[in-house]
């Protein structure tokens, strides 16, 4: 007994600390301007703090057909991850799912709609010559609908951003991969322009181009949509050139930060979408919050109140159950969500049910006459059993759930796993080893 | 010493006429929900039917004739308008369903409409949600095989630790309680999304633990009580535990009703489906499971004296 004692003292111990340590501090610090000082330790899910999750799809039609499927998500990985670091966004999580899906999950970031335009656009540059021997409307019907067969060979027709059509070579002359830099600058009427830098080789092809197309239309296009067409007037060996579109000057910016991260290696949907707004997720941690606590307080006073003593001896190790589950969670990175909350709130409830297990058998064991002592010693060990068959089928619906779940799904089914099974040595090893801080018991509040 | 429970010796099993016919009914509304889930008659959430939802708080009076007056204007006249919490918060949740979808960031446009429609610059978006026909396919496939699995690996792990018969009726016991929970909440028109399969394999976790308790009494009994009926013995059993059965189902309980009261409206469906689940799992161990056991071990029993 002394020594299974002394064996769950110093479990206790450990765990108290590496709970301690791990949840110091448990939430954001903030300075008097709501700054964050340093972060908090417990990883609040996107329900909480609020934020974007979007799970996009490579649109493998369009792919090139040179680009194999896993060259193509990995290049598209790196280039969003570029992108959203020059956004910004603190502690975003680019991640690949299945074969051709990618998750990008970004917490509390300000503005989802602009992320969403950053994240979601191809960026694919591209220069092309004007064809200015044909005419479209020799390619449309009466109805003014482009007709197939009527647009000639190595020739293909897209819009502006008006929505004019225009007639254009297919052929590839060069393409944004080709430039190193790109700048908002102020144009010739004050309107924003985006200039951008080719690479030396890049430089030396667009010189070429531009050499052998004076007096032509140059086309320069962005996903598909025509943005400018200027005349050639002179060979440009610069390596730089400019893209007008009436841009105002956040379109400018966030178009020349999405050229300078590169092109998307093919267009990407969006299949799942998820924002939460930040007083959604306040509101969701105080509803969270509330329920827990009254919950707690629920059991934790009814168990004082129906088992004395004994009821409270419980509190105590559920008390060191909630702390255990929050301390493992942030060693994990586990993220809390309200699911996850919810979790821990029912784990509060489950928990103290080997509690409630292990005191009716001492009360049964003493009915039956036996010694308080012996009453506990048997209570205990015929109860364990019991209480390990119950733990492990709830155990095992935890870890399905976190197996099959997604995002908030799974937060459940982490406090719900952890919290059972730290229950297991709280709720039984620890109260069993108060109880046996007195060797003879002449009465017992139970 | 608090005692609610003292001594009782209520006759569980003898009332199992009665309780095999509630239990049938429960099961046969179970699978009438299942029915309607299949055939799409039931209410099921967006992670099912893909869509897409939107919640909006307005700053400026905004009513919901003139919410469903921006919706047609783009074209979404079958979306559901449904205003949350009290008409002051001006708090509405739009859901539009997948074939109404116009295109890519369909939700951000619809924001963005709602905005400039009402004229309401200080419009909050509480929360957005798109979710495409193929990542709906594939959560009701992920939930399908969490439920398939959960059940399966529940019912490996009572048969190494138990008698087939054991088995089968706490495994029987589970199923009843997760088609009883469903078909409730299908009955009350609640909606039906990845949350609430969540809580039903909770329910069959927790269901299952109730169960466990009184089959390992009855196997402790069988060690030493010999000469009663196999009835009495599993009604000794379950009087036995009936102080845990209720305690631990009333703590249970009253954190379910915490959520249900407290959790908000994410937590709403989930937390009832819980406070339902605990009062039918416990049902089901005392009059379900363990009137099983005792219908099928008197069978066994006559059969051997019968040859």
């Amino acid at each position: 007994m002394q020594r299974r004692m002394q064996i769950t003292a110093f479990i206790t111990l450990v765990l108290i600390i590496f709970s301690i340590v791990n949840l110091n501090p448990p939430f954001d610090k903030k300075d008097s301007q709501g700054n964050i000082i340093e972060k908090g330790k417990i990883k609040l899910g996107l329900d909480l703090q609020g934020g974007m999750y979007l799970k996009l799809a490579i649109d493998t039609d369009k792919m090139p057909a040179n680009v194999k499927l896993e060259e193509a998500v990995s290049r598209a990985l790196e280039i969003l991850r570029n992108r959203i670091d020059a956004l910004g966004v603190a502690e975003p999580l680019i991640t690949r799912e299945g074969d051709k899906y990618i998750v990008v999950q970004l917490p509390g970031v300000k503005d989802p709609e602009r992320a969403l335009n950053i994240i979601g656009k191809t960026a694919l540059l591209e220069f092309k010559m004007a064809d200015e021997r044909d005419k479209i409307s020799e390619m449309t019907d009466a109805a003014g609908n482009t007709v197939a067969s009527k647009i000639p060979e190595g020739v293909m027709v897209l819009a502006d951003k008006e929505g004019n059509r225009t007639p254009i070579f297919t052929k590839d002359l060069l393409t944004g991969n080709d430039l190193v830099d790109a700048k908002v600058q102020m144009g010739t009427y004050g309107t924003p322009v985006v200039w951008f830098k080719f690479s030396p080789e890049g430089g030396r092809k667009f010189a070429e181009l531009t050499g052998d197309n004076v007096g032509k239309k140059l086309a320069i296009i962005l996903d598909d949509k025509v943005y400018s067409d200027p005349v050639i007037k002179t060979r440009i060996s610069g390596g730089e050139g400019i893209i007008e579109g009436n841009f105002n000057l956040d379109d400018a910016k966030d178009l020349s930060l999405v050229l300078r991260a590169g092109a998307l290696p093919a267009p990407v949907k969006i299949i799942n979408k998820y924002v939460v707004g930040p007083s959604l997720g306040a509101d969701s941690i105080a509803k969270g919050q509330k329920s827990i606590i009254i919950g707690a307080l629920v059991v934790v006073c009814f168990m004082a109140f129906y088992y004395g003593v004994s009821g409270l001896i419980a509190d105590f190790a559920l008390i060191f159950n909630v702390l255990f589950v929050l301390g493992i969670l942030a060693a994990l990175n586990a993220t809390l969500t309200l699911p996850g909350i919810a979790g821990l709130t029912l784990t509060i409830g489950i928990a103290v049910d080997a509690n409630v297990l292990i005191l009716e058998r001492i009360r049964e064991e003493m009915r039956a006459g036996k010694t308080i002592r012996a009453a506990i010693d048997a209570g205990y060990h015929r109860a364990w059993l019991t209480i390990l068959d119950a733990h492990i089928t709830s155990l095992i619906t935890a870890a399905i759930l976190f197996q099959f779940g997604t995002g908030a799904i799974r937060g459940f089914a982490v406090t719900l796993f952890w919290g059972l099974l730290i229950s297991l040595f709280t709720a039984f090893f620890i109260t069993q080893s108060i109880f046996d801080l007195r060797k003879q018991y002449k009465t017992l509040s139970i | 010493m608090i005692e609610i429970i003292k001594n009782t010796k209520l006759n569980f099993i003898g009332a199992r006429k009665v309780t095999y016919i509630i239990s049938a009914l429960l099961v046969l509304n179970g699978l009438w929900a299942v029915y309607k889930i299949a055939t799409g008659q039931a209410r099921m959430g967006l992670d099912f039917t893909g869509g897409i939802s939107v919640q909006v708080q307005f700053k400026k009076d905004v009513k919901v004739d003139d919410v469903r007056g921006v919706l047609n204007k783009a074209k979404m006249n079958q979306a559901v308008i449904q205003q949350i919490g009290e008409p002051a918060d001006k708090v509405f949740l739009i859901r539009v369903g997948t074939q109404e979808l116009s295109g890519e960031n369909a939700s951000g446009t619809l924001t963005q409409m709602l905005k400039t429609e009402t004229g309401d610059n200080d419009m909050a978006v509480l929360e957005q949600n798109e979710i495409g026909g193929l990542v709906s396919s594939q959560l009701k496939e992920k939930a399908f095989y969490a439920v398939f699995w959960a059940l399966f690996a529940i019912l490996i792990y009572i048969w190494i630790r138990f008698q087939l018969k054991f088995a089968i009726a706490a495994t029987i016991a589970t199923l009843h309680d997760v088609l009883a929970v469903l078909g409730i909440l299908v009955l009350l028109n609640k909606e039906v999304d990845l949350l609430v399969i969540t809580s039903l394999l909770t329910i069959a976790g927790y269901s299952l633990t109730d169960t466990v308790v009184v089959f390992d009494r009855i196997r402790e009994n069988m060690k030493h009580i010999l000469k009663t009926t196999y009835q009495d013995l599993v009604n000794v059993s379950i009087n036995e535990v009936l102080s845990r059965t209720i305690i631990t189902s009333f703590t249970t309980f009253s954190v379910a009703m915490c959520l249900f009261l407290f959790g908000g409206n994410v937590l709403h469906t989930f937390s009832l489906a819980m406070v339902i689940g605990v009062v039918v799992g416990t049902y089901s161990s005392d009059f379900l499971a363990s009137p099983i056991v005792v219908d099928w071990e008197n069978y066994e029993r006559k059969n051997r004296t019968g040859k």
